[in-house]
């Protein structure tokens, strides 16, 4: 049962980590995409139909993140090139998307979907306990553990991770090195629409396989409040993603043993949780200021 | 361009007055509170508007409108504003929150005819109330319930605390209890009428404790799907949803509003049209069980006699003797429990393994 | 081809002037397109999005049209306005939805619980204690985030969903309406706790819409002529001339939680007392997140902000009406939306810069700087 359990978390942290991974890619770079959202169900409807269509959820996994990048270049091409308000256009991002994911999904509704089915190991996944957990889930998770170990190793570790957080840091000087920080970014921002469409394909194509509007129901929202609470880093937002998928859990679980605490109460505990152990790392202010892209959200134009 | 526009004005014009000048053609317009993509409640109300649109001719004779989405807050007076202008004749307003708008505008716009479902205000001769008896499924749904399953338990997916989804999990445990009074039932409220994700986590959560039924009062085919992939069995919600678990759905309760909006748009048309307040159940076709498939011969036997007990009346799933969940007595053996205090339920009745949110 | 912008040396009047008519072409022709495709009448379908809800302006038969937009425009201004001010400071406040609750919550105190008050004193104390209710919501991010060093992003975001909980907790429980039939909702607040109609003879509009236009006079002289404002705009811009200056960061982020969170409240309690009349779980609709659009819409400027939110307002009206007259869907409505704001963030550009299509990508040797705006 305890095994259960914990796969019930995974798979509840999994759509969050993947976009939030995206996202925090997006943030390191100096560039605040606040469409996470819109992103993420543009992924769930495309890589539903496409499943539906071909009958394979290897190309519905693929198709929705094409889509995701090709979403977000949109909001690419507005922040970056005409150099809109980034909180905005993020914003109308999500609006449209909601909207046109309603549309295109429209012959969707009511339909079984295809499931991107769990992987089986003769033998490692039979091992009583563990087995399950760790060589009997749905290849999507492994694919967002190691989407954040490599993450984790790109920014940290590599020649041009440190450019793209240097973008993020300071745009100007980066600029004055000869970097191009219209480009970078561009490629960040698309990093990240990709992963929210791969997070809207987990959604739809492995959390329940059916398509219904609006069905992301706020967990782009959730992703990017990650972000924030792991302080831009990488194996902090696994952490952030595994501590808010097992308080969510955790509060179904209290309430069918009848413990008699409000509902409601108990469905607030992730959002209080997620505040109490921010406020608590967030006390150290050197290791938080190390970590903010000092960029954020500023619009860059290089000067003539 | 303005030329463009006078005709423009000229076609609008003639929208509004349309109706009065084709004299035979109704316009039935509906409000729903979530998108009629949602597959759920919204879903069903607006199949229902299709479905009596065609029971009535088409095009040719019903025109439909409708708005979906519309937020139960101030938004509600407006639509219903706009619809009560646009020459609306009727307007089916499907959702408890859009009540006190709809008795508003109702006010203003005497000649249009109001429906609205599931409230209980009707403060002007143009507005009726309708909702429909779910609970009776409910209860065949508990009979099988009890006779399928082995550990005795079953789970309770449920979205808020209204009277109709309390009376939901009185009904489904009372007709478990009439098989096996030990019956149990652990209830996980979502706080949501649709969010597939929580309603799978909450399937989960419940299986991992040892139900093996389940049975859901949201929205979507989630939970259903998780039964399925857990091997157990599972009841479906507001559509026939066999599907998404060819081999778990038990039975559902469907809820079908076609015959109703029917009746209502051609009693428009003939203007024979009185205010009613209509609480329909599997004796006036609101409620209508999918097919019981997945079970032996024996338990459908069950749920088909229950059934037909239900529909002509023999049986009324609140006939005590009933204890409230505290053991104090509610209903006397042979009484019936009264439509106005069933549909301001907020108690449970013993046995439920659950603190009812209040 | 590449696209170049390069700035101007002052921000252009003109474009100041145009770019919302430049952008209104665009939204025109690319909604022509998109309508047409989905097999609707184009010009229909922008006739009632944008023309049909204002034609209350020459048709007094319609002119509850108008009442209807200043309904939904008011609580969208009220809260960008107060976002304005967070945002010049650089202080994000996400969370106005969560305060726009609390301050219906805490404005409902007196006429749920004590129904019988009547006096013409009920009123002002709701609005005073709603607001109260705001910006004491909003002080929760703004302290951890002077005393603790806590993202108000994710604070804010967060406390929204809590507020959401509280509020269905407190109308399902110990202010639920006894005669409600077990329905969520507090009782119906008397005659004395109702914010009046402003013109009842033509519609419903109420003196929430005053109190926005207010709130936009006051702040935009606050921000743009007093010293407070000047205080705000520095330390937003950059903390360390701010404080150089003198001014103390952690009393500006205690000065724009606390307003944006009244004005979000003032919001709140005037949507309670006005249109719905009752407290229940259904006010949260998200007006405290359009608002953020709405803000950055009218350029961070109370008296854009106006023309922001009416704007807006439209777009939903406008959506309603060729929905139900041309059966526009209400996902069409949406994406369409989305465009329009995007044509509108993108024309604002022309006001700060030029645009240079480039041919061939050129080497940029210089060492700009960056142009932080």
């Amino acid at each position: 049962m305890i095994e259960q359990i914990l796969i019930t978390i995974a798979t509840a942290a999994t759509p969050l980590l993947i976009a939030a991974i995206g996202e925090l890619v997006v943030e390191r770079s100096g560039v605040l995409n606040l469409g996470v959202e819109g992103m993420m169900i543009m992924g769930a409807v495309t890589g539903f139909g496409v499943a539906l269509t071909t009958g394979s959820p290897w190309l519905g996994v693929f198709a929705a993140i094409l889509v995701g990048a090709l979403f977000s270049l949109l909001f690419g091409f507005l922040t970056l090139t005409l150099v809109t308000n980034q909180v905005a256009t993020g914003l109308a991002l999500t609006l449209l998307g909601l909207g046109l994911s309603g549309m295109i999904g429209e012959a969707f509704v009511g339909q079984p979907g295809v499931k991107l089915a769990a992987i089986y190991i003769p033998g490692l996944t039979d091992i009583p306990f563990v087995g399950r957990l760790l060589f009997g889930q749905d290849p999507l998770f492994y694919v967002s553990i190691l989407l954040t170990v490599g993450v984790a190793w790109f920014l940290f570790r590599t020649r041009a991770g440190l450019t793209l957080r240097s973008v993020g840091d300071n745009h100007g000087s980066a600029h004055a090195l000869g970097i191009n920080v219209i480009g970078i970014r561009y490629l960040a921002v698309m990093f990240g629409g990709a992963c929210a469409g791969l997070a809207g394909a987990f959604l739809s194509l492995v959390y329940t396989t059916q398509w219904i509007e609006n069905m992301s129901a706020g967990r782009g929202w959730i992703a990017l409040a990650l972000v924030v609470f792991a302080s831009w880093r990488p194996l902090r937002v696994l952490a952030g993603a595994y501590l808010f998928g097992a308080v969510s859990i955790g509060q179904l679980h209290a309430q069918a043993l009848g413990i008699g605490i409000p509902s409601q109460l108990l469905s607030a505990l992730p959002y209080l949780a997620t505040i109490l152990v921010l406020v608590l790392i967030s006390r150290n202010r050197r290791l938080t200021m190390i970590n903010t892209p000092a960029s954020l959200g500023r619009p860059f134009v290089p000067d003539r | 361009m303005k030329t463009r526009f006078l005709t423009l004005a000229a076609a609008a014009a003639a929208l509004a007055f349309g109706t009065i000048a084709a004299e035979a053609k109704v316009k039935a317009c509906f409000i729903y509170v979530g998108p009629i993509g949602d597959f759920g409640w919204s879903y069903q109300h607006h199949q229902g508007a299709l479905e009596a649109q065609k029971a009535l001719g088409g095009e040719e004779q019903v025109e439909l409108a409708y708005l979906e989405s519309v937020p139960e807050g101030a938004d509600a007076e407006r639509a219903l504003e706009r619809f009560a202008r646009s020459g609306c004749n009727i307007i089916f307003t499907t959702s408890f929150g859009y009540m006190d708008a709809t008795n508003a505008v109702a006010k203003k716009f005497p000649d249009v005819k109001f429906e609205h479902a599931t409230g209980f205000k009707r403060e002007s001769p143009n507005v009726s109330t309708y909702n429909s008896k779910f609970h009776e499924g409910r209860y065949v749904q508990g009979i099988i319930a009890a006779k399928m399953s082995k550990a005795g338990v079953a789970g309770y997916i449920a979205s808020f605390p209204i009277p109709e989804v309390v009376m939901g999990i009185n009904s489904f445990l009372l007709g478990a209890q009439s098989v096996n009074p030990d019956f149990k039932v652990k209830v996980v409220w979502a706080n949501t009428w649709f969010d597939p994700g929580k309603e799978a986590d909450a399937a989960k959560a419940l299986i991992d404790q040892g139900v093996d039924i389940i049975t859901q009062h949201t929205d979507s085919t989630a939970p259903m799907q998780v039964a399925s992939e857990r091997g157990i069995k599972a009841f479906g919600q507001a559509s026939d949803m066999i599907k998404f678990g060819p081999e778990t759905q038990l039975t559902s309760i469907v809820d079908d509003w076609g015959p109703y909006y029917t009746k209502r748009i051609k009693a428009v048309a003939d203007g024979n049209w009185e205010q009613i307040d209509v609480w329909g159940g599997m004796k006036d076709g609101h409620v209508v069980m999918a097919p019981y498939t997945n079970m032996p011969d024996d338990v459908k036997a069950a749920a088909e006699a229950a059934q037909a007990k239900i529909t002509s009346g023999e049986l009324n799933p609140f006939t005590g003797p009933i204890n409230k969940q505290d053991g104090t007595e509610w209903l006397k053996a042979g009484e019936v429990a009264q439509d106005g205090v069933l549909l301001g339920l907020n108690f449970y009745v013993a046995g439920v393994d659950d603190k009812l949110p209040q | 081809m590449r696209i170049e912008l390069v700035r101007r040396p002052q921000h252009s009047a003109l474009f100041s002037a145009l770019s919302p008519f430049i952008a209104l072409g665009l939204t025109l022709v690319a909604g022509a397109i998109m309508f047409s495709v989905l097999g609707k009448n184009p010009v229909e379908a922008l006739y009632y999005y944008f023309i049909d809800p204002l034609t209350g302006i020459w048709d007094p038969s319609n002119r509850w049209q108008l009442h209807e937009l200043a309904i939904k425009a008011a609580p969208l201004i009220l809260i960008a306005v107060g976002l304005s001010v967070c945002y010049l400071s650089n202080n994000w406040n996400i969370g106005a939805e969560g305060q726009f609750i609390a301050g219906a919550i805490v404005g409902s105190f007196i006429p749920v619980v004590f129904p019988g008050f009547h006096s013409w004193i009920v009123l002002p104390l709701m609005l005073i204690l709603g607001m109260a209710g705001g910006a004491a919501y909003a002080a929760i991010p703004a302290f951890f985030k002077v005393r603790f060093n806590t993202n108000e992003i994710l604070t804010s975001l967060m406390l929204v969903y809590v507020a959401q909980l509280f509020n269905d907790w407190l109308v399902r429980g110990i202010w639920r309406n006894p005669e409600g039939m077990s329905f969520p909702g507090t009782i119906r607040f008397s005659e004395w706790a109702i914010l009046p109609q402003i013109w009842p003879d033509s519609g419903r509009a109420h003196w929430g819409f005053v109190f926005a236009l207010v709130a936009a006079v006051v702040v935009w002289f606050m921000l743009s002529k007093t010293l407070k404002g000047f205080e705000v705009k520095v330390l937003g811009q950059s903390p360390r001339a701010g404080r150089f200056a003198g001014f103390s960061s952690g009393k500006v982020v205690f000065f724009a939680f606390l307003l944006s969170g009244a004005l979000a409240g003032l919001a709140g309690i005037s949507e309670v007392a006005g249109p719905i009349e009752h407290l229940n779980e259904k006010i949260s609709i998200g007006y405290g997140f359009t608002a953020i659009i709405v803000a950055f819409l009218g350029r961070l400027n109370p008296l854009g902000i106006v023309a922001a939110g009416i704007i807006l307002a439209l777009t939903y009206l406008g959506g309603e009406s060729a929905q139900i007259a041309i059966g526009v869907s209400d996902k069409a409505v949406r994406a369409f939306q989305g465009m329009l704001l995007f044509f509108v963030l993108a024309c604002d550009t022309l006001i700060h810069y030029r645009i240079r299509f480039v041919g061939a990508p050129a080497m940029k040797a210089e060492s700009g700087k960056a142009g932080t705006a």
